[in-house]
Order: C-alpha cells, then structure tokens, then sequence
C-alpha cells in the first residue's frame, strides 16, 4: 500500500518536472539546429552561438541586465543592511508603520511598481527643466535642460525593489540576535560603530547573503519594471527578448537562452555542494 | 544606547519617501486629473474595459486554481520523501525561475504553434486524425497558439513554483507527532488531512494564492505573445497607456490604482485569515 503510494508520487512529480523542464530543454535542443526555425530539425549545428556574439544589440544587453543586477545588488544589500538594523532599534511605534511602506513594492503587481516609477521620473524631468532653463538664464554655467530615462533610473528601480527583500532576510536574523551583546560590546569599550562591526554584522551576515542572493536574482528576473523604466538608451536582456519575439523566431535567442540555463545550473549546484558538504562537516564535528 | 542605532535607517526613509511613496501620490494625482485638472473621467471611462477587467479576473483565478490544484498535492509529496531527493527537487524547482520568464513563455510559442511541435506530435500519434473522425471535423491541427487556454498555461507554467515553494514550506514545518497525535485520537487519513494538515498549511496556500494570482492579473508579456494580442488583459491595457500609440498616463494611473486597491483588498482578507505568512512570503 505504502510502496504503491510511493510510485505513484513519483510518477506524479515526474510530469510535474516534465512540464517545467520540456520547454526548457526543448530551447537548448533548438539552440543547435541548423535551420532557421523552432518547430523543424535541419541538422546539428553551432551556427547560433557564431551570430550570437556577434550581435552587438544582445550582447549589449547581456552586459546591461549583469551590470545593473551587480550594482543593485550592491547598493540595496549595504542600504539595506543599515535600514534593517535602524528599523530593528526603532520604537515600535515608527518601525510598523515604516515597515509597510517598505513592503510596498513587494505587494505591488510589477507593472504599478514600474508605472508609478516611470510617472514619477517623467514628473521629474519635467520639473528639472523648468529649474535648468531658469538656472541658465544666470549664464553661471549650463545645466543639462533635457533629460531621459535610461541606465540611471533603470537602477534606482533596480535598488528600490531590492530593497525591501534585503530587509527581509536580515529582519529575523537580527531578532535571534542577543540583545545584551550590543551593550556587552560597549562595556568592554567599543565605540557604537565599532559594536557594529565586530558583533552585530557577523551575527546577521547569513541574512545579509540571502539578502544579497534574492535581490540578485529579483533583478536578473526583472523585466517588467526594466521595461517601463529604462526609456529607449537602455535595454536588458528581457527587453531585447521582448522586442525581438514581438517580430519573428530568432535561434539565437535559444542560444542565449542555453548559456544562461548552462550559467545557472553551474551555479546552484555549486551553491548546493557547498551547502551539502558544510552540513556534512558540521556533523562530522558534533559526532 | 540601542536607539543609536536607529539613525541608520534615516537613509532609507528618506529614499523610500521619493522612490516608494511619491510614486503612489503621483499614480493616485493622475488617476484623478486629465490634462486639464481635476476629473473623474478616467474612472467613468473605465466602464468601456469592463470586459478586460472581466477577462484578467478570470483568467488570472483559473491559473490560480490550476496551479493550487497541482501545487498542493505535489508540495504534500515532496514533503514526505527522503531530505536527499527534497534538496534537489527543491534546486529544480527554482532553477527555472532564474531563467527569465521571457524566455520560458517564448518556448512555449514553437510549442503551441499551428505547425509547432504539439501539433507534429498529435499528427504523428494520430490523435488528430482520430479527432476527425470522432468529431466529423477536417482539422490538420489543433488551434492551441494565440488562444485564451494558451494564457493560463503560460500564467500556471511561470509561476506554479511561486505556489509550491510557500506550500512546501509550510508543510515541511509540520510537527510530525501532530499527525501521529491525530492518528493515535481515531482520525482517519481523511481527517487527518481536513482537520490538521489543511488548516496547518492554510497561511502557506494562501500566500502561494497571492503570489500567484497578483502577477496573473497583472501580466502583459504573457498574453501579448501566447494569446495573440487581440484578446487584451489588465496588463496590456496598462501598457498600452504609457508606452503604446494610444498614450494616456492618466487612464494608464486610474487603471494601475484599481489594481493597487485590488492587491490591498487581496491582502487584508489573507491577513484575516492566516497569520505568519511573513515567513513564507520570503520564499
């Protein structure tokens, strides 16, 4: 009874992974054809990855999304960090309703997050140019009167929705925390900074990690946001993607596609092994 | 002394306040004003889209389901296998979500196209033929591309691990000796389930139900590449207003605010009805 049930789990969880993976697989198969198409094998070929890095547009915007996930990643971890620990010593009374606000952008459907950005910087640049054109007329030096969107705000967008999952992760970790080590560092004579440093951001760093992983990968994902607010300069990966299934199938896309699947799976397991064998240690050193 | 270090949350406000709260202002402000000053037109004018909020709400609850109704039962499954098999079916289960959900819903179109590879394989097996026949009908394939059913397949494809990974998270923090308590008092498998496993797991469905049903309604890339574009949801009509020929950022706010409401009433029933779903949301 108990062995029937078993198999039939598995079976079940099979499909599942058959339905997430198919079309997966079914991109890195393709990736290899030599005909120009999805749907029709021609023939084993690397032809793809060759105009793949020759094509100036994606590799453009390959570099981009990496650039802007990299930069986000860093300023939202370390503003993060510092906001979480200011909301965990704040009253009460301030950090409930700050936390709100904060998730906000979690809450949010991506595209009211994106919209209210893309609102808000086009209100801006607005503005800034009434400011410049009245700033020039002094003739003290030119300020720049037209501005647009581009890397710039597509990275604010970046670091605004980062944020709040940096605070997140390191929120409980702070919790765990003794209280009375703060104040046990201060007895034995560190100033306030040097408290933080030595005792406080090593008990929490698991969660600024974490932290720093979610944020990364909320911005590799992101197109929604990016979309609508990296104007016309700018363009990840996802947009390019966009635009490009917008007009016809393009095989390299699937390479594109490949080496990303290929980036990631060495990733993780990297990731997992390291995990694994850790655990595997600290058992050892219990037993 | 600990109040110090409240300080260094100033930052952040401050950063919130421009980036997090004006942007809600400026959505509402728009949402109310035309280029002329105050109007309750937008709203007014939202009654012609009755049918696309209609459609999205719809579309958005069947992947819901859909993706509850395999979700469930296959986080209840992979809580009961051995901690080896668990870790990798968790990796597997979010490796996909690294991957961009372009490029994942973009398989999907050589997939389901007219000539795509379902339909060479319905040919092949001859199930299409046998269609014919059954049906009296003369297709060479299956209309699937471009179709309403293709959008709630591209909703569930995308976002099932966003249900399975809170579900599975919750379940997996089960205390066993529950079960066995349950067991031991004469309940059956069947109450077993109703009366403790599912109340206990209620906070994680019911945050996979949000994180799922949020993106659904809102999505656009979905619908614009597996159904076609004709047949618009919420999302596109979103999109159309800022970015399309039709360029209105008024309605494109006013349209964005009601689905702002829509996420917050979503919300305050879930925390009515389960708390400590902050945990599961970090997934």
């Amino acid at each position: 009874m108990k062995r029937g049930a078993s198999v039939f789990n598995r079976v079940v969880m099979a499909l599942v992974f058959l339905f997430l993976y198919a079309p997966i697989f079914l991109l890195i198969i393709f990736s290899f054809n030599a005909g120009n198409s999805n749907m029709v094998w021609k023939g084993f070929s690397l032809h793809w990855y060759g105009q793949l890095f020759h094509n100036r547009l994606i590799m453009q915007s390959v570099y981009t999304t990496l650039l802007v996930s990299f930069l986000a990643t860093l300023i939202a971890t370390v503003a993060g960090t510092f906001a979480a620990i200011g909301f965990y010593a704040m009253r009460r009374r301030w950090r409930s309703p700050l936390m709100t606000i904060n998730n906000i952008p979690m809450m949010n459907a991506d595209i009211v997050t994106g919209v209210s950005l893309c609102l808000l910087f086009v209100a801006f640049f607005g503005l800034w140019e009434n400011f410049a054109v009245w700033f020039n007329s002094f003739g003290l030096f030119r300020l720049p009167t037209h501005l647009s969107m581009g890397f710039g705000t597509m990275l604010i967008a970046h670091v605004t929705f980062n944020i709040p999952y940096v605070i997140l992760s390191i929120g409980p970790k702070l919790r765990q925390m003794d209280k009375n080590l703060i104040d046990a560092a201060q007895d034995l004579g560190c100033t306030w900074m040097q408290a933080f440093w030595k005792v406080v951001l090593p008990e929490i760093k698991p969660g600024v990690i974490s932290g720093a992983l979610t944020a990364f990968t909320m911005s590799i994902d992101d197109f929604v946001i990016s979309y609508f607010t990296a104007g016309s300069s700018a363009s990840t990966l996802a947009v390019t993607i966009y635009g490009m299934t917008k007009r016809r199938v393009n095989p390299q896309i699937n390479a594109v596609s490949t080496l990303l699947f290929v980036a990631v799976l060495l990733l993780l397991a990297a990731v997992n092994i390291r995990e694994a064998r850790q655990e595997r240690m600290a058992a050892q050193r219990q037993s | 002394m600990k109040r110090k270090l409240s300080l260094f949350a100033i930052p952040y406000v401050i950063w919130m306040a421009i980036f997090v709260v004006a942007p809600v202002i400026l959505v509402v402000l728009y949402a109310f004003s035309s280029k002329h000053g105050f109007t309750l037109d937008n709203f007014a004018r939202m009654g012609t889209y009755a049918v696309v909020f209609g459609r999205s709400f719809k579309l958005a609850l069947i992947a819901t389901v859909v993706c509850l109704a395999i979700g469930y039962p296959v986080s209840c499954m992979m809580s009961r296998e051995g901690p080896r098999f668990q870790r990798i079916a968790m990796v597997l289960i979010m490796l996909p979500m690294w991957m961009n959900f372009l490029l994942r819903t973009y398989s999907w179109m050589a997939i389901l196209e007219n000539n795509g590879l379902l339909n060479q394989l319905f040919q092949k097996i001859g199930l299409i033929d046998l269609w014919n026949q059954l049906f009296g009908t003369n297709l060479t394939f299956f209309p699937m591309m471009n179709t309403q059913g293709a959008v709630v397949l591209g909703m569930v494809y995308n976002y099932l691990p966003f249900m399975i990974l809170p579900i599975y998270s919750v379940i997996i923090k089960l205390d066993p000796s529950l079960l066995e308590a349950a067991r031991d008092l004469g309940a059956d498998s069947v109450n077993v389930f109703r009366r403790v496993i599912l109340p206990l797991s209620l906070p994680g469905v019911l945050s996979g139900v949000t994180m799922v049903f949020v993106p659904s309604v809102s999505t656009f890339a979905i619908s614009t590449m597996l159904g076609g574009g004709t047949r618009i949801l919420l999302g596109d009509l979103i999109e159309q207003q800022f970015t399309g020929g039709a360029y209105n950022p008024y309605l494109g706010a006013a349209i964005a605010l009601v689905m702002m409401v829509i996420v917050v009433l979503c919300m305050w029933v879930m925390n009515h009805f389960g708390e400590g779903e902050e945990q599961a949301v970090m997934l």
